[in-house]
């Protein structure tokens, strides 16, 4: 950088100036390229998602037509009404599954149990490899487990059971942090006045909690409602409205699958794909909701 | 007297009994994790015994018809896709991740991030159906070639990671103390330059994280993938060929698979399953090294 050739003639003075000038312009030259970088970045991102959205919501839109909801599903008509009552089933199924275990084990990692227990940290190690899991392996052995070694072959109890499984994780970690945020005065007022711990749990502590958990519940039925790598082989693909809990079922995810891979009913697709995004849409926008309102409470308290 | 120590007693024992049905509903977790692992590993070792583990893993053919089962192929698939999945969303979520930290307004940071975080619930078939509607066509009109491809798959998968590594990389972004900034600022830099040479190499462990929890994503991925990558068995030449990956081989096949081809299915799954806790490992060591 430095040329002795160019000093000559020069004042020192003037070199070091024009050399700081030029210095800053590169910097600003720089900061812009690293600007517009970031500004680019940013746009591709949400503009990518967004244009997902938008492109299913315009193909489909116009094909959504009244025949698509008829109560029976046949190779003329691929109505989605049975995949939905069945993603209804299944949704309620799993929670009824998930829900009081996850919230049991939420107040036993938080109420019950001091800092260093051996067994909390296996918990929540086992817990997050839970979350991690891909659905296909949760398939897989609900495969192996409830359809052959349990016997239930594909049936609604069987994905029921592997999709509670699934969401287990996120309901207990979503009502800890709720029990976490509730304050200790509470704990303390109720202690104070001579309840016990049991009581102090199901009096006050779950409903001032309450908030939180129902946000984690909402993420799980979108989690359910959208899944799908987890329900061909143990819930099945039969297109009918199930009469017991034995019977095989497909949810609307796994009836958007098979209709797309089949590709006989494009339009009918795109249409299935609109119902499907916007009850997943409708779903964690509700959840989000429901935090936020939640955290924005803690902030004015 | 006696009736009140009886009432005592009845709530001691009740308290009791309640701490044993809490701790057990808290074993459930472990003993989901023991099911998953012993089923696994029950059907799947001994499958992988009697093809041989070196027959297994390191070799190409995979033909049920004569016994013949090789995953190598498969490995390479999944890990082809994974890379270029995340060459395409790594530097985009980055980017996103950066300017919601540090360069938008605060009113519309927030409501572009809780955009995206709802973007991350689209379910899978929907982004999968997405692909081949949109980008497999294009592909094939682009290079003239079949159209489901590594590359197909790759941009799906990379726009699917988009908002965990958004996310992620935001909070990792957002924990960098004020006073790193501020005394970068102070020394006379700009503001990009503190962004970019002060701030983002303080949040690395968690931008790491987030970018070790897209690869989980992305392996995982069963039924976006299956459906726009074509799922030949073979080493790919380029990126515009097919390949099948790990989890595509299992849920294409289970459903009629019998014997050895189930356990060699299972077997898959393992080593899926193998995968997906070294990464869990690394992100857990990862986190907590990044305080998150």
């Amino acid at each position: 950088m430095t040329k002795p050739a160019e000093v000559v003639g020069q004042t020192p003075l003037s070199y070091i100036e024009a050399s700081l000038r030029k210095r800053k312009n590169r910097s600003r030259i720089n900061g812009l390229i690293q600007r517009a970088l970031v500004y680019l970045g940013a746009f591709f991102s949400v503009a990518v998602l967004v244009f997902i959205v938008a492109y299913i919501l315009i193909m489909g839109v116009p094909n959504i037509s009244l025949d698509l909801f008829a109560f029976e599903y046949n190779s003329v008509n691929v109505s989605l009404m049975p995949a939905l009552i069945n993603t209804l089933l299944m949704t309620a199924l799993s929670l009824v599954i998930a829900v009081p275990l996850g919230i049991c084990s939420a107040i036993y990692l938080i109420e019950y149990t001091g800092r260093g227990n051996k067994l909390v940290g296996v918990i929540r190690i086992t817990a997050e490899t839970l979350t991690g899991i891909p659905s296909i392996v949760y398939g897989l052995f609900g495969l192996l487990f409830f359809v052959t070694a349990l016997g239930w072959r594909f049936s609604l109890l069987a994905g029921g059971f592997t999709l509670a499984i699934m969401i287990l994780p996120i309901i207990m970690r979503t009502t800890e942090e709720a029990l976490k945020a509730v304050p200790d005065t509470y704990r303390e007022g109720s202690f104070g006045l001579g309840s016990g711990r049991l009581r102090t749990v199901f009096r006050i502590l779950l409903p001032s909690a309450m908030p939180g958990i129902l946000a984690g519940i909402i993420l799980g039925i979108g989690r359910i409602v959208g899944e799908s790598a987890a329900l061909i082989y143990t819930a099945g693909t039969v297109a009918e409205i199930p009469s017991s809990v034995m019977d095989s079922t497909r949810t609307l995810s796994v009836h958007m699958y098979v209709l797309a891979s089949e590709g006989l009913h494009i339009e009918k697709t795109y249409a299935t794909a609109v119902v499907l995004l916007l009850i997943v849409l409708l779903i964690n926008t509700l959840s989000a909701l429901i935090a936020r309102r939640l955290t924005r409470g803690k902030k004015n308290a | 007297m006696r009736k009140k120590s009886l009432r005592k007693h009845a709530s001691a024992l009740r308290e009791k009994l309640a701490h044993v049905v809490f701790a057990i509903a808290a074993c459930i977790c472990i003993l989901a994790v023991a099911l998953i692992c012993v089923f696994l590993f029950i059907y799947g070792i001994p499958a992988i015994a009697e093809i041989g583990v070196f027959k297994f893993l390191f070799t190409t053919t995979w033909r049920p018809s004569s016994d013949e089962f090789g995953i190598l192929a498969m490995i390479v698939g999944s890990l082809y896709v994974t890379a270029g999945a995340l060459i395409i969303g790594v530097p985009l979520g980055l980017l996103c991740a950066l300017y919601l930290s540090r360069f938008a307004s605060r009113r519309l940071a927030k409501i572009i991030l809780p955009g995206v975080e709802l973007l991350a619930g689209i379910p899978s078939v929907v982004y999968g159906f997405f692909g081949l509607v949109l980008l497999v066509p294009l592909v094939r009109q682009v290079f003239y070639v079949q159209g489901m491809s590594i590359l197909t798959a790759s941009i799906i998968l990379g726009i699917m990671i988009l908002p965990t590594i958004v996310t992620v990389s935001k909070a990792a972004l957002d924990a960098v103390p004020n006073h790193y900034y501020e005394g970068a600022l102070a020394l006379g830099a700009n503001h990009e330059r503190c962004v970019f040479s002060v701030v983002l190499p303080a949040a690395i462990s968690g931008v790491m994280a987030s970018i070790i929890l897209g690869v989980g994503r992305a392996i995982g991925e069963t039924m976006a993938v299956v459906m726009i990558v074509g799922n030949q068995v073979w080493l790919p030449d380029s990126i515009l060929s097919g390949v099948r990956t790990l989890t595509g081989n299992i849920v294409l096949e289970m459903g009629y698979a019998a014997d050895l081809h189930r356990g060699a299915l299972i077997a898959t799954a393992v080593v899926l399953f193998v995968f997906i806790l070294l990464i869990n490992l690394l992100f857990g060591i990862l986190k907590r090294r990044a305080k998150l």
